[in-house]
């Protein structure tokens, strides 16, 4: 499985492949609305694991095992039933705060956006959390978010056995650290670099001297990516499925 | 017998009334949504369980909507919901947000008959600041450990689209479960179905496991491909250049007006 050079590799594949590792050993994997690129990765991981981890795509007949309604998602989650899990927020801060709801005052906003989904929940129960952000600018990656739909951690009291692991960007990634609420830059993208990483965040994070490369995905798991993957996701995620890897519409 | 026409159907949608609809995977009554906006329904408390897509954003766009409670409203792979976001920016919709789960349980909570749901996450989080109807207490059976309470919530009337009902009222729903905890705590449910079915649905064990009693429906008008532009999961996909071209539209109010002329107050021909 050698490495292919990355002008041959897409971002959306590189981020895929990258998720996929890092959720490498869970049971079941849940990705819930507008997570192509995360729905991508659990399909993958799934491939490579010979049907492990199970996965649970909101939104699809096929690759979801619930017949109980909605909830049985939340109620899986909450049980501890699942390990991983995918947010995204509009604004993201250096302690792992989302916000998915606005900018400016919450009572008369600046601009809105469609709301906080399952995350107020699903981020203090499920293990593992990866966020994603495509857009890793200081306009995203901010200081303080103006509302916190989910915050990156809690009091000592509260129960919480989830929360952030990782965030991932078109640039980078970063590992969060959960007693110090903090990220570390974990690697940087091929043709990126740790200048204009520091460049495009709003928000304090740790680093070593030099950040490793993130490792371009292998050619077994971009076939997998676009013989196997891309056909799947054409229920829930057509138009991705379509721009990324080229799949065409059936009528 | 309860099958009707479908605006005698809708008859128990007034206005001012809490109407409680599912996602858009699960069966969203959207021929019943354009036929409610063209009698001008006005001051809906719409209640999504758990979030909201094209059926929201026409309902609030056509001024029919005051306050509506959601964990979201988007248009999905194609986008924000436009409407909504007007709506919300300029003042012009109240919106109580809320998380999934919170939903689901406020549901459970009606669908028992117990004042309150508890539900683990939110503390922290200006969601739960934003909502003084949430509670935190310290959990009764333990110590030190706050928890949520979510107050039940009882909608007057259910609305939803499913594949097929009988004549005696029973309605198939299949996976779609949450369309039975909709109508077990909604005061009313109204239902519009794709085809009418030869026969009892709870006569075949395998159909009865996939129904809901007619016990809880007030009515039901047949109205094939009634969940246009959207899904119907299972029996056809969402008309995604339709809902293309309703997100490019809906992007200014002049844009659209011109959807409603030609897409909800003309009643299409096929």
């Amino acid at each position: 499985m050698s490495a292919v050079p990355p002008e041959t590799c897409r971002t959306e594949e590189l981020l895929a492949g990258t998720i996929a590792g890092l959720i490498a050993g869970a049971r079941h994997v849940a990705v819930g609305a507008s997570s192509p690129i995360p729905a991508a990765a659990a399909l993958l991981a799934r491939e490579r694991g010979h049907g492990r981890p199970h996965v649970s795509l909101l939104g699809s007949r096929r690759q979801s095992f619930f017949t109980d309604g909605g909830r049985e998602l939340f109620d899986c989650a909450g049980q501890g039933r699942i390990d991983a899990f995918f947010l995204s927020g509009a604004q993201i801060d250096g302690e792992g705060n989302i916000n998915l709801v606005c900018i400016g005052d919450y009572t008369r906003p600046k601009a809105r956006f469609p709301g906080s989904f399952g995350s107020a929940y699903l981020y203090y129960v499920v293990p593992k959390v990866i966020l994603f952000r495509l857009e890793h600018t200081r306009r995203t990656l901010v200081p303080k978010v103006d509302f916190i739909s989910a915050p990156g951690a809690s009091a000592d009291n509260v129960h919480r056995p989830g929360g952030p692991v990782a965030l991932i960007t078109n640039r980078c990634l970063f590992a969060f650290d959960r007693m110090r609420r903090r990220f570390t830059l974990a690697s940087v993208h091929p043709g990126h670099t740790v200048a204009e990483v520091i460049d495009n965040t709003g928000f304090d994070f740790d680093r070593s001297v030099d950040a490793p490369t993130t490792p371009a995905p292998s050619n077994d798991d971009l076939r997998i990516l676009r013989a196997v993957v891309a056909p799947q996701l054409m229920e829930v995620y057509p138009k991705f499925a379509a721009e990324v890897f080229g799949m065409k519409e059936s009528a | 017998m309860i099958v009707r026409s479908l605006d005698e159907a809708l008859a128990p949608i007034t206005d001012g009334c809490v109407l409680a609809v599912p996602r858009d995977v699960s069966g969203v009554a959207m021929a019943a949504t354009r036929a409610l906006i063209r009698r001008g329904v006005k001051r809906l408390h719409l209640v999504a369980l758990p979030t909201a897509s094209l059926q929201a954003d026409l309902l609030i766009g056509a001024g029919c909507v005051e306050v509506i409670e959601t964990s979201a409203v988007s248009l999905g792979e194609l986008g924000p919901a436009p409407r909504f976001t007007a709506a919300v920016v300029a003042g012009a919709v109240r919106v109580k947000d809320a998380t999934c789960p919170a939903l689901h349980a406020a549901f459970q909570a009606a669908e028992k008959g117990v004042p309150f749901m508890p539900l683990r996450g939110l503390i922290g989080s200006d969601l739960l600041a934003h909502r003084p109807d949430w509670k935190v207490v310290d959990n009764p059976f333990g110590s030190d450990d706050p928890i949520v309470l979510i107050p039940a919530l009882r909608p007057d009337v259910a609305l939803f689209h499913a594949p097929l009902a009988d004549r005696d009222g029973n309605v198939w729903i299949g996976r779609d479960r949450e369309l039975a905890t909709m109508a077990h705590a909604a005061a009313r449910t109204v239902v519009t179905v794709e085809k009418l079915y030869d026969g009892n649905l709870f006569d075949d064990p395998t159909l009865a496991a996939g129904a809901l009693g007619g016990f809880y429906l007030e009515s039901v008008a047949v109205v094939p491909n009634g969940a246009w532009p959207l899904a119907l999961a299972d029996h056809y996909s969402a008309d995604a250049n339709h809902i293309a071209d309703y997100a490019r539209l809906a992007a200014t109010a002049d844009g659209f007006a011109a959807y409603l002329d030609r897409h909800v107050h003309e009643r299409r021909a096929a």
